[in-house]
């Protein structure tokens, strides 16, 4: 299988680095930020970047973990439900500014989901967004604030970031798409 | 002058448990009796008009059914005559006793004789009438026995419902006793089977339908032996399911009481765990499939080794399909509320043969228990000459291929029922011929 | 053309895909005589989610937005009907109920005829409570409709069974290896029988316990794994979990009880008999109680009573169901 490497570790940690000098920039400080991690990969993702906040402010930034699945806009198109995992967040968000964090930004539907969660949570004063990689192709107006890697990809490729938390490697990769038929 | 209608059964293996027969021969019916029985070519008497090869086939006499429910007059939705009867053909069978449920019930001379004008007009074979033992089916009061027996009913039964009165089941064993005809009674101790919906046992208790115990029959079972002994009456208890009424028979059997008894197919081949819905041989029953519900329910796989342990014994006397009839409607609605039965007729050979193949029964007694042994029932009623192939008997014979593999599809039944549990079955053994009096009803 | 689509959104969601619950194939939840283990657990973490969204301010996701959900009860339960419809709600679902008494029953209506009026109706998922055992089953051969039991005569109670054992697992951590009596009308207890199948599959150990007439007959036979006893003290001894049934008092005009007095003297739940169990063994109630006949007032109400937060646990539950047999609606095979 064509697997394609686009971020390394070092370039992992490197984009998040920067992405949370940004959010320290932006909001001018760390006051009345909420990281919410969207499952899976945005939780450890949001983690890390609280520990980053951390270094960089000498503040601690609640981290909450969101699960969009019963946001999504595809349940009833699926043969499978997706399981629902826990949604848990620490502070109140009622003012607060959220940085939404996800792995991977694509079509926006995901995000528009989680916005709609965190909506149902209480007004945030404002919702940010942050992911690894955006890689285009948006069906919805939606554009992140801080992005660890613009990477212009094709539609039937895959991208897929690997975590040492989930995957026990930190990676993001390409993986060539499926063909509809064999090739002779 | 030239007999022309003379019909030659001939290369197959002749059963005729009435005269010991088990042998190849061939077989001449003539002016609607059996003629002549010789050995495999052997030439006829006379030049037969017509031959029925039958080569690798079963020849025996036509089989008889003590219980059937044509359901006309009044259900002709579910059955009449003319459709029972042809599904009676189909099966092999060639005499039909069909039971009094009928509305009006046949407890009054017109409707015994609409019932036998309509079976000689329309009937493909031979229908004896049964009439009530109760005016109405109502329990009460008895029925007019001796005109009923005078008009042609060859036995009394309430079937449907059991005579539940023990007075008035006294009574008519007593009034029936010089007509010389048996009260054939449905057991069951209705105090005890009331609300249930099949088997009282862990099936039951795992759908939580409420069950008919064992004991509700053989209460009944015994309460028409303790009859029979008091009064000297005949009673033939009908569709017996459970190991204990078999029991109880054998003891007044051993007795000598005038006892006698039936059995369906169904209840020697299926049990209980049906109603589950689980089974690997009827792959398109579910869970409280309706069409196991029959009364009395299927039952466990010990009543159904003691029944058969009972034919083989001769406590049984005899085979009866216990056809039952019923329309879509009538089926497709919650457990509890659906009709009891089973559409039999076309389906108990193919089910019994089952057991012979398993070697649960040999051929010949299995025969019979179709012919012979009801035959008795019927002659004592006074109907002679059925059951035999003996020279000078009515040219009644079912031909059929024991081995023949077929998939029960109901929608082909020639009965309007069809309501089996054994859609998609496949069956081994079925009727290829069947003639009554010396015509050819049916060929396969 | 198809593949590209899904593989699109593989990509978009692939976090999520490798989670997927792969155990659920339920079409319709009848009964848990046909539920594994992890089945039951994913409909346990999924329930676990939805009670998250019970203790929100706005009980409401807009999940099942577009669906269809009836109820139709053919016997009366307030609590049930009521539970299901705040499920459907707080999913975003559209309700319409039906109960026996408003609709054609009396007219002589076939339970055919009416749920193929649902169906026409468009319901997508149909919720039945019925007086017959096996209704639900009967229902679903003839529908398009997902069909959730709400209870059906006296044979099944699955979402009953599921809370129970939400109830026991959230209180309890874990259901494996668990001594779980269950006390009173065991005959005609769909809530027992539900919940023989639901704990069993969950490693549990279960004792079945009431008076000879109301236990059914051949019961060894029909669940070989569990224990029975006739004497509610043998039953209690080092129970972690407690169920009383409800008592219905027409048993006694059937004469399967000789006296209410005595059933309460030999079986009633109080906090004697409950001291014979471990202690803080959980006490649990399917409802409504008969406070002071089946169970005591004191053990009802005391500190190791779960059974108001089984209403609220029965939410989640319905919740959870609803999700889970909501998808694939319009696929495209």
């Amino acid at each position: 299988m064509g697997e394609k490497v686009l971020l390394t570790e070092v370039d992992i940690r490197r984009a998040l680095v920067r992405i949370a000098h940004e959010i320290v920039e932006r909001n001018k400080g760390c006051q009345d930020l909420v990281l919410v991690g969207m499952h899976t990969r945005g939780v450890p993702l949001a983690r890390r970047l609280a520990a980053l906040l951390k270094d960089i402010e000498k503040a601690e930034v609640p981290v909450g973990t969101l699960d969009i699945g019963l946001y999504r806009d595809d349940l009833p198109y699926r043969e499978e439900p997706p399981h629902i995992r826990s949604t848990d967040i620490p502070a109140d968000i009622v003012g607060k500014v959220v940085v939404l964090v996800d792995d991977v930004l694509f079509t926006g539907r995901s995000i528009r989901a989680a916005m709609d969660a965190i909506m149902d949570l209480g007004r945030p004063r404002r919702i940010q967004l942050a992911v690894l990689v955006d890689r285009g192709h948006r069906e919805l107006p939606i554009r992140a604030e801080y992005v660890g890697r613009n990477l212009p990809t094709s539609q039937q490729e895959e991208i897929q970031v690997r975590l040492q938390e989930v995957d026990g490697q930190e990676l993001v990769v390409s993986v060539a798409p499926e063909r509809e038929e064999n090739m002779p | 002058m030239p007999r022309t209608d003379a019909l030659l059964i001939r290369g197959g293996h002749l059963i005729d448990p009435s005269q010991g027969l088990d042998a190849p021969g061939d077989i001449l019916l003539a002016e609607g009796k059996v003629a002549w029985v010789g050995k495999p070519g052997e030439p006829p008497p006379q030049k037969p008009a017509q031959i029925l090869p039958a080569k690798g086939l079963v020849v025996c006499p036509g089989f008889i059914d003590l219980h059937c429910h044509l359901r006309e007059p009044g259900f002709e939705e579910k059955e009449t005559i003319a459709t029972g009867t042809l599904a009676a053909a189909r099966g092999g069978f060639t005499t039909v006793c069909c039971m009094a449920n009928t509305n009006p019930p046949l407890d009054n001379l017109a409707s015994v004789e609409f019932v036998l004008r309509r079976a000689a007009e329309l009937g493909a074979v031979r229908v004896l009438p049964v009439a009530c033992v109760s005016q109405g089916r109502k329990g009460q009061e008895l029925a007019e026995m001796a005109e009923l027996a005078g008009a042609g009913a060859v036995a009394f039964s309430d079937d449907g419902d059991p005579v539940a009165s023990t007075r008035l089941m006294r009574h008519a064993l007593e009034y029936a006793l010089p007509l010389g005809l048996p009260i054939m009674d449905h057991p069951q101790d209705v105090s005890l089977s009331q609300g249930g919906v099949m088997h009282e046992g862990w099936v039951a208790t795992r759908l939580g339908l409420k069950g008919m115990p064992s004991a509700a029959e053989e209460v009944a079972v015994a309460r028409d032996i303790l009859l029979a002994e008091l009064t000297g009456g005949w009673v033939h208890l009908q569709h017996l399911s459970t190991a204990g009424s078999v029991e109880l028979v054998r003891l007044a059997k051993e007795k000598g009481l005038p006892i006698t008894a039936e059995v369906t197919p169904h209840h020697l081949a299926l049990t209980h765990e049906l109603v589950l819905g689980k089974s690997p041989d009827f792959p398109g029953l579910h869970p409280y499939d309706t069409r196991t519900k029959v009364n009395p329910p299927l039952r466990s796989k010990e009543d159904v080794a003691a029944l058969i342990q009972g034919l083989k014994d001769g406590i049984i006397d005899a085979i009866a399909t216990d056809h039952a009839p019923h329309t879509r409607v009538d089926k497709e609605c919650e457990y509890d509320l659906a009709a009891s039965g089973i559409s039999g007729l076309e389906t108990a050979l193919g089910l019994l043969l089952g057991l012979v193949h398993r070697g649960e029964i040999g051929l010949p007694d299995l025969i019979a228990l179709l012919t012979s042994g009801p035959a008795r029932i019927l002659k004592a009623a006074g109907i002679p000459g059925l059951g035999t192939l003996q020279a000078g008997a009515p040219a009644d014979v079912t031909v059929f291929d024991p081995d023949a593999e077929w998939t029960v599809e109901p929608e082909a039944f020639a009965s309007k029922g069809r309501n089996t549990l054994l859609a998609g079955a496949v069956l081994r053994g079925k009727a290829m011929a069947t003639i009554y009096g010396g015509k050819v009803v049916f060929q396969g | 053309m198809r593949m590209r689509e899904v593989s699109r959104r593989a990509a978009e969601s692939q976090a999520i895909l490798s989670t997927e619950t792969k155990e659920w194939h339920h079409r319709h939840v009848l009964d848990l005589d046909d539920f594994s283990r992890g089945e039951i657990e994913a409909v346990l973490d999924t329930a676990r989610a939805m009670k998250e969204v019970l203790g929100r301010e706005i009980k409401r996701v807009p999940t099942l937005r577009g669906k269809t959900v009836v109820t139709a009860f053919y016997e009366p339960s307030t609590r049930t009907r009521v539970s299901f419809e705040l499920a459907a709600k707080n999913l975003s679902a559209d309700v319409a109920s039906i109960s026996a008494q408003a609709s054609s029953v009396e007219k002589g209506e076939s339970l055919l005829d009416t749920v193929r009026t649902f169906q026409a109706l468009g319901a997508d998922i149909l919720v039945l409570r019925h007086w017959q055992s096996g209704a639900p089953y009967f229902v679903a051969q003839h529908v398009e409709a997902s069909i959730i039991s709400a209870g059906d005569g006296s044979h099944a109670h699955p979402t009953q069974a599921l809370l129970d054992l939400f109830t026991i697992r959230e209180r309890m951590g874990s259901i494996e290896g668990l001594r779980v009596a269950i006390i009173g009308d065991i005959a005609y207890s769909r809530v027992a029988r539900s919940n023989v199948w639901g704990l069993m599959a969950m490693g549990a150990q279960v004792v079945l316990c009431g008076p000879s007439t109301l236990l059914p007959s051949d019961i060894e036979k029909a669940y070989p794994d569990v224990i029975v006893e006739t004497s509610s003290e043998a039953a209690l001894e080092g129970a972690d979990v407690v169920m009383a049934l409800r008592l219905q008092r027409e048993r006694q005009e059937a004469g399967l009880l000789p006296s209410l007095r005595e059933y309460i003297r030999l079986y009633q739940l109080n906090s004697e008999r409950l001291a014979r169990a471990r202690p803080g063994a959980l006490v649990l109630h399917p409802g409504p109680m008969n406070e002071g006949l089946e169970i005591s007032p004191e053990v009802a109400h005391g500190p190791q009573s779960a059974i108001e937060e089984q209403v609220t646990n029965g939410v989640a539950v319905r919740m959870a169901l609803l999700y889970l047999l909501a998808r694939g609606g319009h696929a495209e095979d």
